[in-house]
């Protein structure tokens, strides 16, 4: 069995197909630089990656596959799960050696995977736009931190920027140590250097905030309790919906 | 400016408000304007979830909780001894962008209780909506509350700002609606849906003509019953929600279970509970109206007036069906696909796509999404069929989907059986 060694980017991904057509080989499997050889394998090559065949494979995706199904590829991607780049470059490799669009074939195990990761990285994008909570600091930018389960921060900045186009803000991914920040004009992507946005239990501290911020978030507490009905209380479903690894940056949930 | 007494005022008013169970924030799409505040997406975004799991997307607001009505059902009627309270326009407006700066909601549900008059009441609301969009340029979802009564003209303007309108019906036949609310009947009610049918189809004509005629309603009109304060029948709630749903206008019906706010009135019935099962079902058959080509009456007649608490409605048609089943998964059409329990719109979709490709089996369905558990005993694919509904009766199927699955029990687990010794 053949193993592809690539670097671990997007770009190394497309790279390693592209290799497999032109040197004719069908690896049994892909692995990053890092990991230790796996027992079986009777045979490593390693792809360099290289941004113009990516942009070749790419360009090709867009002449095979449909607008409307592209873009599972980069979401797919972006779940960071483990094995998904193997199954991404099945997929991808698939796509090519099939004459007719594989995107609808969902009785295809690895077309019909491909479509369900992207799904649950689109839904917890969705999530993130749910349920992100700016606070106005001090000087007037809006900050807001997240954790989300997969990467999703880069699917998010199109509707933020649409929506909240006349402020300042940035959103923080925790986790993943990175953000973006918005001026007004454009997004830049950002990182703190270590403990820079000073977080007190999930929040920064007072004397950063604007005057107004606490009040608001007290009014918005009060709102939630309110208009929740008693006799109806359902904490499964509440749950259900509003999933417990949000809670931590909700000013709702973290009443005192 | 803001300050504690808003604070309370907005306590009191979001109290008021939250009985009114409609939340959608979907139906208008509208990018962001220069200078302006937000955007909406339509389809419509909760921003979170009260701990009875209902969405917020709105900050869902009375302009004010003081009301010359007095109906049975309404915790704000006149007679109630309750804290009142009433938002200045610039207070509502500041407290809605800023709650939107932030992403706690998509925008505002305004609704009011009725003070002098409706047109009175009605020419308030529109006062503040219109100030929202016009002067403080807010362009995020405004749904407002049309005051049942109120004049065609306010309606007309109202349309212009909100994105949308909506009379509660509240209890779905006239003379139950008499007896509890002595001050309404079906006419002030219905008008005032016609007025804003007529509205957005005038709008709808117009900007086929010119497209920069003004938009009116775009996210059309909703609507609300009560269930359970009165005894009519499923039958009559679904009758009267599919006669509303012809209005291409009418988009949603939801049904608010009965919680006994004013539990002293004895013209309403004593719940312990709010009768929550069965609006789940109502709003399983109102979905089965809406998406699955389904008509009332074969949901619910005269001698199934009520749909069944224990199964899902679909799963009760099938089993009053059995000639209908099983369906070739391979070869059904859309509309009967849909009706096999088990199987939604969106795995319908995905079979009827993914089959041109080779023919479908169970394990392929599953990962599809297809409910087997249900699905497996009205439809057959590519292996051979298994017990479907054809070879044990309805009555066995029923039983078997309606087990209680407790806890199960451990095999590797010795039994040790006491007898009863007398």
């Amino acid at each position: 069995m053949i193993t592809f060694i690539y670097d671990q980017s997007f770009e190394g991904l497309l790279c390693s197909v592209f290799e497999a057509y032109e040197q004719k080989i069908i690896p049994g499997n892909l692995l990053s630089e890092n990991t230790p050889p796996t027992l079986f394998s009777e045979r490593q090559v390693k792809i360099t990656t290289d941004s113009n065949k990516a942009r070749r494979v790419w360009k090709g995706l867009q002449k095979k596959i449909s607008p409307a199904a592209l873009p599972s590829i980069p979401m797919a991607w972006q779940s960071e799960l483990p094995g998904s780049d193997w199954l991404l470059f099945q997929y991808i490799y698939k796509v090519f050696k099939t004459p007719d669009s594989i995107e609808l074939n969902f009785g295809d195990p690895i077309v019909l995977k491909v479509v369900q990761i992207a799904k649950k990285v689109h839904r917890e994008r969705h999530r993130v736009i749910q349920f992100l909570r700016f606070q106005k600091m001090a000087d007037g930018t809006f900050f807001a931190a997240t954790e989300p389960l997969y990467n999703v921060l880069p699917f998010t900045i199109e509707h933020l920027k649409n929506r909240f186009a006349g402020q300042t803000w940035i959103i923080y991914d925790m986790k993943r140590n990175y953000g973006y920040y918005y001026d007004q004009r454009q997004v830049k992507e950002v990182c703190f250097q270590q403990e820079s946005p000073v977080l007190q239990n999930n929040q920064p501290e007072q004397h950063l905030m604007d005057r107004e911020e606490l009040l608001f978030q007290k009014m918005w507490q009060e709102y939630f309790k309110t208009t929740c009905i008693k006799e109806r209380i359902n904490p499964k479903l509440h749950r259900q919906n509003l999933p417990v690894r949000f809670w931590k940056y909700l000013p709702e949930k973290n009443i005192k | 400016m803001m300050n504690e007494s808003v604070l309370e005022k907005l306590k009191i008013l979001a109290e008021s408000a939250k009985y009114d169970v409609s939340c959608a924030s979907s139906g208008t799409s509208r990018a962001h304007r220069k200078g302006g505040v937000g955007s909406t997406t339509g389809w419509g975004i909760c921003h979170s979830f009260a701990e009875d799991g209902r969405c917020i997307s709105l900050l869902k607001i009375m302009l004010t909780n003081y009301c010359i009505y007095d109906c049975a059902y309404c915790i704000n009627r006149r007679s109630n001894d309750i804290p009142r309270a009433t938002f200045s326009v610039t207070e509502l407006v500041q407290l809605t962008i800023e709650f939107y700066r932030r992403n706690y909601i998509e925008g505002l549900f305004l609704s009011s209780g009725v003070v002098r008059n409706p047109d009175y009441t009605m020419e308030r609301l529109v006062k503040t909506i219109k100030d929202l969009r016009e002067i403080y340029h807010f362009n995020g979802y405004i749904h407002m509350k049309s005051i049942p009564g109120a004049s065609q003209e306010l309606i007309r303007e109202a349309g212009l700002y909100a994105d949308r309108l909506s009379v509660n019906i509240e209890i779905p036949n006239e003379t139950s609606l008499q007896l509890l609310a002595p001050e309404k009947n079906f006419n002030s009610v219905l008008t005032p849906m016609q007025y804003i049918h007529q509205g957005v189809s005038e709008s709808k004509e117009e900007r086929r003509k010119y497209r920069s005629a003004p938009r009116f309603a775009p996210a059309g009109q909703s609507t609300q019953m009560i269930v359970g304060a009165t005894d009519d029948s499923d039958k009559d709630i679904l009758f009267l929600s599919s006669a509303l749903y012809q209005h291409s206008t009418m988009k949603r019906v939801y049904y608010s279970g009965f919680v006994p706010v004013n539990s002293y009135d004895p013209r309403l019935p004593v719940l312990k509970h709010p009768p929550l099962i069965r609006e789940n079902r109502l709003y399983q058959a109102d979905w089965l109206l809406r998406f699955y080509n389904f008509k009332a009456e074969e949901l619910v007649d005269d001698s199934y007036p009520n749909l069944e608490l224990e199964i899902d409605p679909k799963l009760a048609w099938a089993l009053r069906h059995p000639e209908k089943f099983p369906v070739d998964i391979n070869r059904a059409d859309y509309e009967m696909s849909l009706r096999i329990p088990g199987l939604g719109v969106k795995s319908a979709k995905m079979i009827l796509i993914a089959r041109r490709y080779g023919r479908l089996g169970a394990s392929q369905l599953k990962k599809m999404g297809v409910v087997m558990k249900k699905a497996q005993y009205f439809m057959t694919c590519n292996e051979l069929a298994l017990k479907t509904i054809q070879e044990i009766t309805p009555g066995q199927v029923r039983q078997i989907l309606t087990r209680k699955t407790g806890k199960q029990e451990d095999p590797r687990q010795l039994k040790i059986i006491f007898d009863n010794e007398e």
